[in-house]
């Protein structure tokens, strides 16, 4: 049950953030932080498909870590989420087309080995 | 502009999205602690989680650590935000000695070593990489 919910949550947060990343490169750096232009920024992203399924994904992520909380510490549920690194780093460069350097590469599988060593 | 330098809009967000990820996480764990077991499909039993105080708090952390990663993101590569935002699980770990006495034992020291060194290579990069420079 653990690890099923562990490969629930790795999926859905890969997915949100994906969605949520190609969102926000289509709308832009934001620059304005005023209350006008924060609400023009919400209607953007209420319209905006990518942003509403990346919604979806973490809602899915975000009950299916509630679960997982239930039954296991938090010191397990926090590290087993973070297996998603290397695979969000991959889905960067090829359908994001970011530029994802030798030091980002040995940076992101660092933090992943790091994160596997923390749940231990 | 010197891109090896992160503005301090960069950081500021950053540890926006660091901290209310630490503080959310800590809370909805503390609520759910209290409330007990969930494996559940039925929405009721979701509903009623969702009610606890703790649980709430930390929902409301996590939304306003929606809305600062959505920012982050609108400048910031993904491949940069993920592996820099991770410290937030060096800092939970310690979080849990210093407040849960939980213990760290030698292999979690080393996970924590390799991740402080994954985050300081990653933010040696410009954050922004594709596309047109900022």
């Amino acid at each position: 049950m653990r690890w099923l919910l562990v490969a629930v949550i790795a999926v859905a947060t890969t997915v949100s953030d994906v969605l949520q990343a190609a969102a926000m490169k289509q709308h832009g750096e934001i620059h304005d932080f005023r209350p006008g232009a924060m609400r023009r920024l919400l209607a953007f992203l209420a319209r905006n498909k990518l942003i509403v399924a990346s919604v979806v994904a973490m809602t899915v992520s975000f009950f299916a870590f509630i679960a997982l909380l239930s039954v296991a510490d938090l010191s397990f549920a926090v590290p087993a989420t973070a297996a998603s690194y290397v695979l969000e780093t991959v889905l960067a460069k090829y359908l994001l087309k970011e530029r994802v350097t030798l030091g980002r590469w040995a940076g992101a599988t660092l933090v992943a080995c790091g994160v596997a060593l923390l749940s231990r | 502009m010197d891109v090896h330098a992160p503005r301090l809009k960069t950081r500021f967000f950053t540890a926006l999205v660091v901290l209310s990820s630490l503080c959310g996480n800590f809370s909805l764990s503390w609520g759910m602690r209290q409330f007990g077991r969930l494996v559940s499909f039925s929405p009721l039993a979701y509903f009623r989680a969702v009610c606890n105080p703790w649980v709430a708090l930390g929902i409301s952390l996590l939304i306003l650590w929606l809305f600062s990663h959505m920012a982050l993101l609108s400048w910031a590569d993904l491949s940069y935000v993920l592996p820099v935002t991770s410290i937030g699980y060096v800092l939970s770990a310690l979080a849990g000695r210093v407040f849960l006495h939980e213990a760290i034992t030698s292999w979690r020291w080393a996970g924590i070593v390799l991740i402080m060194a994954g985050v300081t290579l990653v933010a040696r990069t410009p954050p922004h990489s594709s596309g047109a420079a900022t």
